[in-house]
C-alpha cells in the first residue's frame, strides 16, 4: 500500500510540471506584461524607464529562464507577491483558505447527511410516488444554475423576510465576542452553504440510489433474505455497507472542489475565501496569485483522486493495489 | 446460438425488430423524457426563429422606457424592459439562442476531440495509447473552471473562443469512454472476421467500431450539453463570458443582481429559461441512457 501511494505521488510530479507549463504559457501569451502594473503615471511612457522596470522584474529574460526561476522559488515555498496589494501570495492564501475550508467542509457534511437518506429511501421505494418525486427533485437540483438559486434565496430570506444577512462573513459595525461572534458567522454561512450543497446533494442522492439498487439485485442479498433475515438486517447489514462504497469515492473526488469550486458562490455572497480570491485575481490580472491558485487546485485534485482510491481499497477488501 | 438451432423455415418468418424501434419503444416509456424532448424542440425553434417572434432588436434602446430602472411588463413590451429600455422578451429569446448555440457547438467540438483521442488510443494501443492517456490525465487534473476563468478573463472572449475553450477542457470523459469501448470491441469475433477478409484499418474503425460505440457517445453528448450551457452562463454571470451588449442568459442574470428588490421579472425570466433548458436536456439524456440499455427493455 505504501509503495502504491509513493508511486502515485511520484507520478504526480510530471503531471504538475505539465500543468504549470501550460498555465505559464497561457499567461505568457497575453499581450503586454507585468511591467505595466508597476508603471509610474508620469514616467510611464518613457522607454528607458520601462526597460528598467522590466529588467528589475526579470522580464527581459527569455521564457524558459523565467519559468525555471518561478519553479525554483515555488518549490522553496516562495510564491511571489500579489500585484494588487504587494502582499506575499502565501499570506493572501493563508488568510482565505480557512474561510473556504469552513464553508466547503460544512456544505460537504450537509450534502452527505441529506443525500444518503434520500438515495436510500428512493431505492427502497423504487417506482413509487415518493421515488418519482425525490428523483425528479434531484434532477431539478442538478439542473438549476447555482447562481440563480443564490439570487432566489437572497431574494426570499434576506430581502423579503430579512431573516439572514446577504453578504460577507461578519456583520459590519458590530464587534461580537465569544458565542455571539460564532453565531454571527453561522448566520452568514447558512445561505452560501445551502447554495453549495444543492447540486452536490442532488447528484450524490442519485448515485446513492443507483448503487443501492445495484447491490439489492446481487445474489448474496437473495441469500440473506432466503435464510430468513429480517428486511432491516438485510438492508442495514448487507446491502447498505456495499452501497456506500461509491459515495466514498465521490466524496474523495469532491474534496478539491471544496477549495476551488466556490468561485461563484463566494463571489455572490462576498465570502472572503479562495474562490473569490481566484475571481479577483483573474479580474485584476494578478498573475502570481493566478499561478498559485491554479497549482494549489491541481495539487488538491491529484491528492483527492489518490485519497478516493485509497479509501476505495480501505472500504472494499476485494480491491488490492500493487 | 438460438439462431443456429432455429429451423430455416421458421427463421424466414421472424422479422427482427429494428434496433431504433426498440430504442424508441423504450424511450417512450419515460414520459418526462418525452415531454422534455418536446419542450426542447419548442425552445430550439423559438431560439432559431427569434427574429420572427419578436419585432424588437434585443440591443436597441427604447428611449421612452430607458428610465434608469427596469420597466414592468406592458402591452408594448410583453416582458417589460431592462434599465436601458431594451425589450426583455427579445433579450431573453436571443440570450436563449446564444446559450443553446454555445452549449451545442461546444459539445460537438468536445465529442470530436474525445472520439478522435479515444479511437486512436483504443485502436492502436501500445505507446500511442499510453501517451494519449497521460495527456488525458493532465487535462483531468487541471482545475477546469478556473482555467476557463483565466482564459475567458485574459483573452476577452468572442462566442467562438468560449466554444473552443469549453470544448477543449471537457473532452476527457468521452475519450476514456470511446477508448474503453474500442478496447472491448477489438476482442469480439466480428472484428477478427473483418480482419480475416482484409478490411482496411480506417474502414474497420468507421464501419464497425464507431457505430457500435455510438450509444454511449450519444448519451454522453446529451448530458454534456447542459453542463456546457451551465458553464457558459456561469462565466457570463461572472462577466467573463458573452461580452455586452449582446444578451446571454448568464449576463442577463448578472445585470439582474441589482434589481432583486425592485423588478422580479428581470431575475426570474432568465433563470427559469436556463433551468428549463438544462432540465430538459438532463431528462432526455436520462431517457436515452435507459433506452439504449438492453437490460432495461421490457
Amino acid at each position: 500500500m505504501i509503495r502504491y501511494i509513493v508511486r502515485r505521488l511520484l507520478q504526480a510530479i510530471p503531471l504538475l510540471l505539465a500543468i504549470s507549463v501550460i498555465v505559464f504559457i497561457l499567461i505568457e501569451a497575453v499581450p503586454g506584461d507585468a511591467s505595466q502594473m508597476y508603471m509610474d503615471p508620469e514616467k510611464g511612457t518613457d522607454p528607458a524607464y520601462l526597460e528598467q522596470v522590466r529588467k528589475s522584474l526579470g522580464l527581459d529574460q527569455p521564457f524558459y529562464v523565467r519559468y525555471a526561476a518561478w519553479l525554483v522559488k515555488t518549490i522553496q515555498g516562495d510564491m511571489g507577491f500579489s500585484f494588487r496589494n504587494r502582499r506575499p501570495v502565501s499570506l493572501e492564501i493563508g488568510d482565505r483558505l480557512p474561510n473556504t475550508l469552513l464553508l466547503g467542509g460544512v456544505s460537504l457534511l450537509v450534502s452527505l447527511v441529506v443525500a444518503i437518506p434520500i438515495g436510500i429511501i428512493s431505492a427502497l421505494k423504487r417506482y413509487t410516488l415518493i421515488d418519482y418525486v425525490l428523483s425528479t427533485l434531484a434532477l431539478v437540483g442538478i439542473s438549476v444554475p447555482i447562481f440563480w438559486v443564490a439570487l432566489l434565496l437572497l431574494q426570499i430570506f434576506s430581502i423579503q423576510l430579512g431573516w439572514l444577512p446577504a453578504v460577507g462573513m461578519h456583520s459590519v459595525r458590530q464587534t461580537y465576542t465569544g458565542w455571539a461572534a460564532v453565531m454571527d458567522v453561522v448566520q452568514h454561512m447558512i445561505l452560501p452553504v445551502i447554495v453549495l450543497s444543492v447540486a452536490q446533494m442532488a447528484s450524490w442522492s442519485r448515485y446513492q440510489r443507483s448503487s443501492l439498487l445495484e447491490v439489492l439485485g446481487q445474489d448474496y442479498i437473495r441469500t440473506a433474505r432466503a435464510k430468513g433475515l429480517r428486511e432491516r438486517g438485510v438492508i442495514g447489514k448487507h446491502a447498505l455497507r456495499n452501497a456506500l462504497i461509491p459515495i466514498v469515492t465521490l466524496v474523495g473526488l469532491s474534496v478539491p472542489t471544496i477549495v476551488t469550486g466556490a468561485f461563484i458562490t463566494e463571489t455572490i455572497f462576498s465570502w472572503p475565501g479562495m474562490g473569490r480570491l481566484g475571481v479577483e485575481a483573474v479580474n485584476g490580472r494578478d498573475y502570481p496569485v493566478i499561478m498559485a491558485v491554479t497549482m494549489l487546485s491541481a495539487v488538491l485534485i491529484i491528492l483527492g483522486n489518490l485519497f478516493a482510491d485509497i479509501a476505495y481499497a480501505w472500504v472494499d477488501p476485494r480491491i488490492h493495489y500493487e | 446460438m438460438n439462431e443456429l438451432s432455429t429451423p430455416m423455415a421458421l427463421q424466414e418468418h421472424i422479422k427482427p425488430t429494428p434496433q431504433w424501434k426498440l430504442i424508441w419503444r423504450q424511450f417512450r416509456r419515460h414520459r418526462l423524457a418525452v415531454a422534455s424532448a418536446v419542450l426542447l424542440i419548442i425552445m430550439l425553434l423559438m431560439a432559431i426563429f427569434a427574429d420572427a417572434i419578436t419585432p424588437y432588436d434585443p440591443n436597441r434602446i427604447d428611449t421612452a422606457y430607458a428610465q434608469g430602472r427596469p420597466q414592468p411588463p406592458s402591452d408594448i413590451h410583453a416582458l417589460g424592459t431592462d434599465n436601458y429600455g431594451r425589450d426583455y422578451l427579445a433579450r431573453a429569446l436571443f440570450g436563449m439562442r446564444v446559450s443553446i448555440f454555445v452549449g451545442v457547438t461546444a459539445v460537438i467540438f468536445e465529442i470530436g476531440i474525445g472520439v478522435t483521442v479515444g479511437a486512436l488510443a483504443g485502436y492502436f494501443g501500445g505507446r500511442l495509447d499510453n501517451f494519449l492517456m497521460r495527456v488525458t490525465d493532465v487535462f483531468l487534473s487541471v482545475p477546469g473552471f478556473f482555467l476557463l476563468l483565466i482564459i475567458a478573463g485574459i483573452f476577452a472572449g468572442t462566442l467562438l473562443t468560449l466554444v473552443f475553450v469549453i470544448g477543449a477542457l471537457n473532452w476527457m470523459t468521452v475519450s476514456r469512454l470511446v477508448r474503453a469501448e474500442f478496447l472491448s470491441l477489438k476482442e469480439r469475433e466480428f472484428m477478427t472476421a473483418a480482419q480475416c477478409i482484409g478490411v482496411p484499418g480506417w474502414r474497420m474503425v468507421t464501419r464497425h467500431m464507431l457505430p457500435n460505440a455510438l450509444a454511449p457517445i450519444i448519451v454522453a453528448a446529451t448530458l454534456a450539453v447542459p453542463y456546457a450551457i451551465l458553464t457558459e452562463s456561469a462565466l457570463s454571470f461572472l462577466g467573463l463570458g458573452v461580452p455586452p451588449p449582446n444578451a446571454s442568459l448568464g449576463n442577463m442574470l448578472q445585470d439582474a443582481q441589482q434589481w432583486l428588490r425592485t423588478a422580479w421579472w428581470i431575475w426570474v425570466v432568465p433563470g427559469v429559461i436556463i433551468s428549463l433548458i438544462v432540465l430538459s436536456f438532463n431528462f432526455v439524456g436520462d431517457g436515452l441512457r435507459d433506452a439504449f440499455d438492453p437490460q432495461l427493455r421490457r
